[in-house]
This record gives C-alpha cells, sequence and structure tokens, in this order.
C-alpha cells in the first residue's frame, strides 16, 4: 500500500490534532498562530478514522503551554496537543477546561466597560450539562460559550 | 483584628460572605441608634457620578458628613475630562491619589471593577448600568432586618419588572444566604432571568413562579414591590398587563401582621397612595435607612473597628 505523509513530520513545535472540522481557522486566528512568525502547517478537512473529517494545524518552533492547551478546550475538547522535540513527543496535554480566559474574546455585552479601557477580557469559565457558560469579569453578564465564542 | 471589610472595594453583592453581610446590617442599626460624628473624621471622599441620581448621590454625600468626613467630586459625567475622552482608568487613578475612598456611579455595566484594579483606595460601587448596585441592597437587608428581627427563612415575594431591576437580582442573592424562599410576580416578558432561577436551583432554594398578587400576599413576610417600566412594552400589551402588578390598600386584608412593603423607589403608580397609610408601608423608612446603611459601609470600610 502506497504511503504518503501529507505535511512535513515536524522537528520541534507543536501538533494539534484532532480539531473539529471547521474550527481549525478559528483557533489559528483567536491564538495569532500566524502571527508568531514561524512556519505554521494548517491541514483543513483531512479524513479521520473517528470524526470522519479533522482540521490540524502545526506550529514550528513554538511549545503551547498547558494553560494555552486548555484554552483550546473550549473550541476543541477532543483536540490532541502533543509538544514536539528532535522529531518526538515529549509532551501530550490533557485538555481541561480552564477556571478562566483571559485576552482571548471580546465581552459580547456592548455596553460593557471592558470594551473602551486598558484592560483585557476576562471570563470566568463554568461547565454545565450542556454547555460552557462565561461570566465576564467586569459587567459579570453570563453568556453561552458559543455566543462568546462568536463574537470576535 | 481589621474587621473583614476594612480597605475592601465595594463591587457587587455575589462578593460578599453571610457574615460581612451581617455585620453592614448590625452596624447600620447600631449607627441608627447611636449616630457617630467622628468615624469619618479627616477622610475625604470622593463622590463620583458619571451618571446623574439623586437619592443614591445625596444618601451617600449626607453619610459621608453625618460621620464627620468631608465630599469632593461631581454629580454628572459630563463635566469631566471623561468628555474629553479620557479613560474611567485614567480618571480614577488621578481622583483615588486625592481621595480616601472613591464612590462611584458609571453608566456601563463593570465599571466600578475596573476602578478597583486602578484605585490606590477602596471603591464603592453606587450602580454601574444595568449591572450591581451593591448599597441599595445593603439597605434592603437592613430594613427587611429592621422590620422582621431577623433575615433567616424569610417568606419574600418581589414583583414587577423582575427582569432588568438589578436591585431584585442582588437582593435574591443576598437573602439566598440566609435561606430565605421566594415568590416572583411577573408578567412573561419580564420574568426573572434564567441564571438568577438557576443559581437557586444550584443552591437547592425553593421559589415559586406565581401568577397574580393576591394570591401571595397572605402567605408573605416581605414584599418588595418594583416600577414596570411602560416604555418596555407596546400599547397593546401594556394595557393587557396594566393593573395586574398594582397593590392597592384593599388587597392587604389578608396580609400577616408583620409584613411589610419595601420599593427601591421612585414608585409611579404600582403602590397606589391609599397604601401608604396602611401599617404595612415601609417604604419611605427603607429609603431613609439608606443613609444608615451607607454610613455603616464606609465606617467599615475607613476604620480598622467600628
Amino acid at each position: 500500500m502506497q504511503y504518503t505523509r501529507t505535511v512535513e513530520a515536524l522537528k520541534e513545535g507543536t501538533v494539534i490534532d484532532h480539531i473539529p472540522a471547521g474550527q481549525g481557522l478559528k483557533i489559528l486566528r483567536l491564538f495569532r498562530l500566524a502571527e508568531t512568525g514561524e512556519r505554521v502547517t494548517v491541514g483543513l478537512n483531512l479524513s479521520s478514522r473517528h470524526m470522519g473529517s479533522k482540521d490540524l494545524i502545526k506550529v514550528e518552533n513554538i511549545a503551547l503551554t498547558e494553560d494555552q492547551a486548555n484554552e483550546l478546550a473550549l473550541f476543541a475538547p477532543k483536540a490532541t496537543v502533543n509538544v514536539i522535540e528532535n522529531f518526538e513527543v515529549v509532551k501530550k496535554h490533557q485538555l481541561e477546561l480552564p477556571d478562566a480566559i483571559q485576552g482571548i474574546f471580546a465581552c459580547p455585552n456592548s455596553n460593557c466597560i471592558s470594551h473602551n479601557e486598558p484592560v483585557q477580557s476576562f471570563f470566568y469559565v463554568k461547565a454545565h450539562v450542556n454547555d460552557t457558560k462565561m461570566k465576564c469579569k467586569y459587567c459579570e453578564k453570563v453568556f453561552s460559550k458559543d455566543i462568546v465564542v462568536e463574537v470576535r | 483584628m481589621a474587621n473583614p471589610l476594612y480597605r475592601k472595594n465595594i463591587i457587587s453583592i455575589p462578593d460578599f460572605s453571610r457574615e460581612e453581610l451581617e455585620l453592614v446590617v448590625e452596624t447600620a442599626a447600631r449607627l441608627k441608634a447611636e449616630p457617630s460624628k467622628n468615624l469619618l473624621k479627616d477622610k475625604l471622599i470622593a463622590s463620583c457620578f458619571f451618571e446623574p441620581s439623586t437619592r443614591t448621590r445625596l444618601s451617600f454625600e449626607t453619610a459621608v458628613q453625618r460621620l464627620g468626613g468631608r465630599v469632593i467630586g461631581f454629580a454628572d459625567g459630563g463635566n469631566t475630562s471623561a468628555r474629553k475622552g479620557e479613560t474611567l482608568a485614567d480618571s480614577i487613578k488621578i481622583i483615588s491619589s486625592y481621595s480616601d475612598a472613591v464612590v462611584m456611579r458609571h453608566p456601563r455595566e463593570g465599571a466600578a471593577r475596573l476602578a478597583s484594579e486602578f484605585s490606590a483606595v477602596p471603591v464603592i460601587n453606587g450602580g454601574d448600568g444595568a449591572n450591581q448596585h451593591p448599597t441599595q441592597t445593603l439597605l434592603d437587608l437592613f430594613t427587611i432586618k429592621e422590620t422582621q428581627g431577623t433575615l433567616q427563612e424569610l417568606a419574600v415575594a418581589f414583583v414587577g419588572d423582575l427582569k432588568y431591576g438589578r436591585t431584585v437580582h442582588s437582593l435574591t442573592q443576598a437573602l439566598s444566604l440566609f435561606n430565605c424562599r421566594f415568590y416572583f410576580v411577573a408578567p412573561e416578558v419580564l420574568a426573572m432571568p434564567d441564571y438568577i432561577c438557576e443559581e437557586l436551583d444550584e443552591k437547592g432554594i425553593s421559589y415559586t413562579l406565581a401568577a397574580s398578587l393576591e394570591e401571595v400576599i397572605p402567605e408573605i413576610d416581605v414584599l418588595y414591590m418594583t416600577r414596570v417600566q411602560r416604555e418596555r412594552f407596546d400599547e397593546a400589551e401594556f394595557k393587557k398587563i396594566q393593573g395586574k402588578f398594582v397593590l392597592h390598600a384593599e388587597m392587604l386584608r389578608h396580609a400577616r401582621e408583620n409584613m411589610k412593603i419595601l420599593h427601591p423607589l421612585p414608585r409611579v403608580d404600582e403602590i397606589d397612595t391609599d397604601v401608604d397609610a396602611t401599617p404595612h408601608a415601609y417604604y419611605f423608612e427603607q429609603a431613609e435607612n439608606g443613609v444608615y446603611a451607607r454610613e455603616a459601609l464606609l465606617a467599615l470600610v475607613l476604620n480598622e473597628t467600628v
């Protein structure tokens, strides 16, 4: 059987795999991965045995921290985040919802003070049965995760 | 040991523990019974009203002056450098360098929390947009304790605009620490928001959604009325609900003897003036209690012991 690699193997960096198809570009944008100046390889709608289709991101020379990996859990709770050194996986992050998330999303409440002042947005994150709720530290409004994630 | 509110920011009711709420209520009662002239001696309080308010501002400023403190400030953000485009963060850095505490009201939600991150001195929230108005809740709690002798296990009905009424949300959160039970009486479009009901469910606190004012009156110790604002409805809708959430003296025939009626004021027509003369009316005393509750809060924030 012929085997070809879709993307070349990574020497140093991070592979974010098993991203639900359609979320890859959003993650790229929100985490500003393209602005790092490092080589980024993105695969969209790749075939996956478990998921049908998936997205995948490889970032060279950047090791995602535990906190950054956990922020990913909001979009892609089942994503795998592997840190690579010298072609070997040295760390597999287990994604857990973070308690709080800072500076990534804007508050959906247009009258929230955080929009016009020199502060980063800040949400407390709480998992509910069928939804994840995010509460803005400033205006104290509670939003469904999907609303916050769509705003920016 | 310093009291737990000493040098604390007072931003939002969910920040308070039950003990801290009780401390404010007890201190307010003490200051009402025995006025003290020196608790804010040599203290300068900045009263920053970026949005106009009559009762809140005047009662804060009265509280400061009765305790021997002095006030600087403004009553309308239109005259400040905010109009020139200065950030609130910068304004508060400067104002807090002049004063021992900042009392503020602002039209945007979250303004007081943000100010507290840039202020060198404690910030007391006098209302931030549609979000919180903690001193209203403290004066409500003080008034309930004063009239009922306890905050524990009371039956409390909230009537009117429960959707947008921030005082109703904070008071429900505060009373839920005291095992009270609640009745919510509101038109469907102004019903209590889901997040408050979910909080009560999580804490295992019982509440009843009631259709009419009359059916709850015999069951309750406190009737908390709020204004249903006409502008929230179209004309036909308003006609349908008009009168349904208005209290008249004759509806109080089956009320418990201890039952008191509160209202954050201003009232328009949701409490008929014939109620004023009944022994259940307590909203004007409640407004007066605003001064004692704010005295208590300022005294606790600015003195290690009171």
